[in-house]
């Protein structure tokens, strides 16, 4: 084929030089050939989408995914316009986090270098219904974003176990699907719940760890514990295993739970914070080599070595409706430097689900608080 | 896009390092990012390279522009139709708003969402847009609309080339080939 010399101008008016590059030795294709040509030319855009519609979970519609696991959240639930999947009912508060630079020998965190940081956080109940009445049985949770000083942040989600009840997300996924309420009885089926834990025995020996500590009166006089390890590198790049504990200075006391009014729990804790600043030791445990990293359903044996950090002080407390913690979501791996995930594969899924519940709750209309700004004034 | 046109009949080398270099780390990127929103083990592994790969692409792409208004352009081939000039024309001019726009989207997402924009260690970026977790949403789901859209101007793009390189035979690959094409 010859090379054609036409010149021409492009759109912007400029001179183009037509001469283009031909294959000079193509014979013309018969007609098999090219069909095998059009046919080859086809399957490799097709391998391609199908690769990426691969990556995308498209073609395994049974696997775990966020949005699988908030949807069930949701069936579970109901949807609740505005709120967070799990955790739904809450109240803000606000504090700060004095470091007494324990926690340098363990990590180069900016957050653990003596002085103080804003600490912003929400105190919440387990479950995706936000106008459940208070229970003591009911999880009770701490969501923690302390702002560093130089623009890192470190969140938090902590909640009252000491271990934890699941040891991966198809384990919590399972229990989710099994807590599903019978439509007619509007119970969960006891049959699935005991199925669930004769095939989860870790789960059945979590929850006899549990049991055996009696929950407390309040939010206040609560511990919260990390319940996953954690990775900490310090300022010579040595690595340790760590799990955390929020320890109350406020006094135990057991919890009697009788005639108690729907939101006992907040009102109590409301009116605790408005008597006097509530504060809790900030204590690292560190794991010994062996020491499981990646089942949080198993304590690590008594008398590992515990590290008092600093101060955690919160000293006002608002309604969800006026405060940003609402619009926080608590990711336990937004890390600063110096803090790592460990293998324990429930840190990515919680990273990945909350995202999830973030997002979608994001674009949806906020509706009032079960603890409103009156009942925090009151 | 004002550019020279020669005689030459590839593009420069610094044009093809960058378009090879680019397209690696777009259809990484791509194909990390629709991996880790249906993944819960590897999502925080596949979101921590997400982030700076992304900010990097954003970079590239600014280089990419400027190089290419200073470069000249080879011509087209005799073999493509003022239709066909006209839809590579606008891919191309798709292919940049996108390759630029997706990570400001990505950025301003996470600034809308007050998240903090970690790329390594305690490096971390500003926020470029007010705290509005409705912003957010929007933006959020603009990303992923925008994701699409990127992909299907590549494959748009791969199926044209792959088509004039294969069936027209042209020699339309080697105006971008890596390699030195060799004299006709």
């Amino acid at each position: 084929m010859a090379n054609q010399n036409a010149k021409t101008t492009n759109e912007n008016g400029e001179l183009l030089n037509e001469t283009a590059p031909m294959e000079k030795h193509s014979a013309p294709l018969t007609a098999g050939n090219m069909f095998a040509r059009l046919a080859g030319i086809g399957c490799l855009l097709l391998g391609v989408v199908g690769a990426f519609l691969y990556l995308g979970g498209w073609f395994s519609p049974q696997k775990l995914t966020p949005a699988r696991f908030v949807d069930e959240f949701e069936r579970v639930s109901g949807i609740h316009s505005g709120f967070r999947h799990n955790h739904a009912k809450g109240v803000s508060v606000r504090g700060f986090f004095d470091s007494n630079g324990q926690g340098t020998r363990l990590s180069k965190a900016v957050v653990f270098q003596n002085g103080r940081v804003p600490v912003i956080g929400r105190f919440s109940l387990g479950g995706g219904d936000p106008h459940v009445p208070d229970a003591l049985s009911t999880v009770r949770g701490l969501g923690l974003q302390f702002s560093l000083p130089d623009g890192e942040q470190w969140r938090t989600a902590m909640i009252n176990l000491p271990v934890f009840p699941f040891k991966d997300p198809q384990a919590f996924y399972d229990n989710l699907v099994a807590s599903q309420l019978d439509p007619n009885t509007h119970q969960p089926d006891p049959a699935k719940g005991t199925a669930f834990l004769a095939s989860h025995p870790e789960t059945a020996r979590a929850l006899t760890i549990i049991k055996s500590h009696a929950p407390s009166s309040g939010f206040d006089n609560t511990a919260y514990y990390s319940l996953n390890a954690f990775r900490f590198v310090n300022a010579d790049g040595a690595s340790t295993y760590v799990r955390w504990t929020l320890t109350p200075v406020q006094p135990y006391e057991t919890g009697t739970g009788a005639s108690q009014n729907k939101d006992f729990l907040f009102d109590g804790l409301i009116a605790s914070i408005q008597q006097h600043p509530l504060q809790w030791h900030l204590v690292m445990t560190v794991a010994q080599p062996g020491d499981p990293t990646d089942n949080a359903t198993i304590p690590w044996p008594e008398g590992r070595e515990q590290v008092d950090v600093g101060t955690l002080t919160l000293d006002s407390v608002e309604s969800e409706e006026t405060s940003p913690a609402r619009d926080i979501n608590f990711d336990p791996l937004v890390l600063p430097a110096g803090m790592a995930p460990s293998n324990d594969p429930l840190l990515s899924a919680r990273s990945a689900v909350y995202s999830q519940s973030f997002t979608r709750r994001a674009g949806e209309t906020k509706e009032p608080s079960e603890i409103t700004p009156s009942e925090v004034r009151k | 896009m004002n550019a020279r046109t020669t005689n030459r009949q590839q593009f420069t080398g610094s044009m093809r390092l960058l378009h090879w270099l680019m397209a690696a780390l777009v259809l990484a990127m791509l194909g990390i990012g629709i991996a880790m929103v249906a993944s819960l083990g590897d999502y925080h592994r596949l979101v921590s390279i997400h982030r700076p790969l992304g900010i990097l692409i954003l970079i590239l792409v600014v280089i990419r522009f400027v190089n290419r208004c200073l470069s000249s352009l080879p011509p087209f081939p005799a073999t493509m139709s003022p239709q066909e000039r006209f839809a590579a024309h606008a891919s191309e001019v798709l292919l940049y708003t996108l390759l630029l726009v997706e990570p400001l989207v990505g950025w301003g997402m996470l600034s809308a969402a007050r998240y903090p924009i970690v790329l390594f260690g305690s490096l971390h970026l500003f926020p470029i847009l007010p705290h509005s977790v409705t912003l957010y949403a929007v933006l959020r789901r603009t990303h992923t609309f925008l994701a699409y859209l990127l992909f299907l101007a590549f494959v748009a793009h791969f199926g044209a080339v792959l088509f004039h390189t294969l069936f027209v035979r042209d020699g339309m690959l080697s105006r971008m080939a890596p390699w030195r094409a060799r004299a006709r």
